[in-house]
């Protein structure tokens, strides 16, 4: 399997010329922030920082159809937090879900860890590859619609293989209903998250064979 | 005899019913609350401590025990926080994600529970970024408690008032270990911290602090409400209580379930997974605990019991019960290399032995997947991760090279076999070659 530069390894991204001249915060993700900060003491407004850059990448993604945070949002996020730009920016780099570079309207996350690759991650990679005309894990489609990641272990395991699209589970895939997915989503479906086999989440296949008497609830 | 129905904890573990809060307190969680944080602090830690409960995120520490460290009182105006771990990203780990996405009740009353044990005045749930709609389920369920009155002044008409909030993290393994979700969580890089001192003296903000898993706080309130010695009475002694397994990879049928601790680990597969694919003679390995546990060969797996102690013994451990099931068709190199792939990508980068090692050691992986090596590089290789471990702040490069350990422990010869067929294809004299 090819391990293409991740995105934000690439020297060259702060000068992209897809960086915007200018970001600012709409209403929306005011009031989100606002709800944010309230989570944290007054004094301690640094932790909302996470938070805060997700709110920027929604809104790019909104926006311009491609999710990810510009060099300009991230010092959007500093004022707001009283922190040093590099603070944020060093936050934006060290966590995987960032994107600090576009991105293509969907985001496909392939799960190639140990347990999604027992039960088949080499075949979801291959239906993305193929489906979405993707080059491989870094690159994106010409298009403009998917982008390809490889990602850690996604915490789904007993609904492996997974992939993941923007921040949707589709779980118990296989080649083909993969290439289905895809192809649905580029007809600007949405597919229902969860398993494609129709299973109950975590139980086992055909059915839960415990919590059958189980009190209360609807 | 297997556990039934009436004694497992999470009873909506499928999502067969609503996670809401009606359904919930039908299912008998919010019960009796007020009734038994009534009973004070101490009582509530001796109850833990009595039942035995060990942490669930991995390392078994007795839970009582790490809540008797939190000061009493707080003299200097310091407050204390309770933060629960939900960063479940240990491969082979789903546990965390079926509690707070099907019965997140449990956890957020688990949460004030711990909050009065510990004298915390506020708690923060560290949710992995990529549980974006578990996240908001959670987030809805504490939304749905605050406006009972479960949480917030007088929470749950306790007198107590606790605040409990959300924080979704960002694509990193690494804060799953305690002190660097602590960074985390106060807006930095995850980078671990040294201890001492630890959380519980300097924790978050620089406040007391206890960090548990999300298992760990949502058994309390039935550990509570029903005893300590219900609780204490399932599995063997310092291994007690029920878990949730997740059990995956070459069985009939992946499933979670909460099963009793130290159950034989072939009922727990034929029981619940439906087998070994191809019968258990097609077995070749377990790892029994999550990616970071030694794998267990099947004359092991043939009667070895699911508990901390029972696994140790075996040089491996229960992890966070992520049961990862290899049958014979598995090219069990290259499932090991890709589990140092993972430990190279998630290494912070702090330490030395872990930024360069986790690289290194995934390097020579890959090459022995291929068979591409000397067999004295077999050695080589065993000889480093020991250097390796034990020799970093955190424990992740434990975990990174324990896999690889395990490896050459119980399967030597097969990577031996794989070098010398590589050697034969390639009949030309190969020169030794060090790390690329």
């Amino acid at each position: 399997m090819t391990e293409a530069a991740t995105d934000h390894l690439d020297p060259n991204w702060r000068n992209s010329r897809a960086e915007p001249d200018s970001f600012e915060f709409d209403a929306e993700s005011e009031a989100q922030i606002a709800k944010i900060l309230a989570r944290y003491p007054e004094s301690k407004k640094a932790s909302g920082v996470i938070p805060l850059l997700y709110v920027a990448q929604k809104q790019m993604g909104r926006q311009t159809g491609s999710a990810w945070v510009p060099r300009i949002a991230m010092d959007r996020v500093a004022e707001r937090l009283g922190m040093a730009p590099i603070r944020v920016f060093e936050v934006a780099s060290f966590y995987f879900m960032f994107n600090t570079k576009p991105i293509g309207r969907f985001h496909l996350q392939v799960c190639g860890t140990t347990p999604c690759m027992l039960r088949g991650s080499d075949d979801v990679y291959r239906a993305c590859k193929d489906a979405a005309k993707v080059q491989g894990y870094g690159h994106t489609s010409e298009d403009g619609l998917f982008t390809m990641t490889e990602v850690e272990c996604l915490g789904a395991c007993v609904n492996a293989p997974i992939l993941q699209v923007d921040d949707d589970y589709y779980e118990d895939l296989d080649y083909d209903r993969t290439v289905r997915l895809i192809e649905a989503l580029r007809r600007g479906e949405r597919p229902a998250p969860g398993s494609t086999t129709g299973r109950q989440t975590s139980a086992p296949e055909g059915g839960p064979l415990t919590l059958l008497d189980v009190r209360g609830g609807d | 005899m297997a556990l039934q129905d009436k004694d497992r904890i999470f009873t909506n573990l499928y999502g067969a019913q609503h996670w809401g809060l009606q359904a919930a307190q039908k299912r008998g969680n919010w019960d009796r609350t007020a009734e038994i944080i009534a009973k004070g602090r101490d009582w509530i830690i001796e109850e833990v401590k009595q039942s035995g409960l060990r942490g669930r995120g991995g390392a078994g520490f007795p839970t009582g025990l790490k809540w008797s460290f939190m000061p009493k009182s707080n003299p200097d105006g310091r407050p204390s926080y309770l933060v629960v771990n939900c960063d479940e990203s240990e491969p082979g780990t789903c546990k965390d994600r079926d509690i707070i996405r099907h019965d997140p009740h449990t956890l957020v009353e688990g949460c004030l529970m711990a909050a009065v044990a510990m004298n915390a005045s506020a708690g923060y749930i560290y949710v992995r970024g990529e549980y974006y709609n578990e996240g908001l389920i959670l987030q809805a369920a504490i939304d749905e408690a605050y406006d009972a009155g479960l949480l917030g002044k007088n929470a749950a008409g306790t007198g107590y008032d606790f605040d409990l909030y959300v924080h979704r993290g960002a694509g990193a393994y690494i804060c799953g270990e305690e002190t660097a979700l602590i960074e985390s969580l106060e807006g930095k890089k995850g980078m671990p911290r040294l201890k001492p001192p630890f959380p519980a003296a300097v924790g978050l903000y620089g406040c007391p602090s206890t960090v548990n898993n999300v298992e760990t706080i949502a058994v309390v309130p039935e550990i509570l409400r029903r005893g300590a010695s219900w609780f204490a009475g399932f599995g063997r002694p310092k291994n007690s209580g029920t878990k949730i397994f997740c059990i995956q990879g070459h069985v009939n049928k992946p499933c979670n379930v909460e099963e009793e601790m130290s159950i034989p680990l072939r009922e727990l597969i034929e029981r619940h997974a439906g087998g070994v694919r191809g019968g258990w003679d097609n077995l070749l390995c377990v790892i029994p605990g999550g990616s970071s546990t030694p794998l267990l060969p099947k004359h092991i797996c043939d009667d070895v019991l699911m508990d901390f102690d029972a696994l140790r013994e075996h040089k491996s451990g229960l992890g966070t019960a992520g049961v990862i099931v290899m049958d014979k068709s598995t090219d069990l190199i290259r499932a090991i290399a890709r589990l140092s792939k993972f430990y190279k990508h998630e290494s912070c980068g702090q330490c030395t032995p872990c930024r360069e090692g986790m690289g290194w050691v995934s390097r020579v992986m890959d090459r022995m997947v291929e068979g591409r090596a000397e067999i004295d590089e077999i050695s080589v290789l065993e000889d480093v991760t020991k250097r390796i471990e034990g020799h970093t702040i955190c424990a992740l490069a434990d975990g990174g090279v324990w896999p690889v350990q395990g490896l050459i422990r119980h399967y030597r010869p097969m990577m031996e076999e794989r070098i010398a067929a590589y050697k034969a294809r390639h009949a030309a004299p190969v020169l030794p070659m060090a790390a690329e």
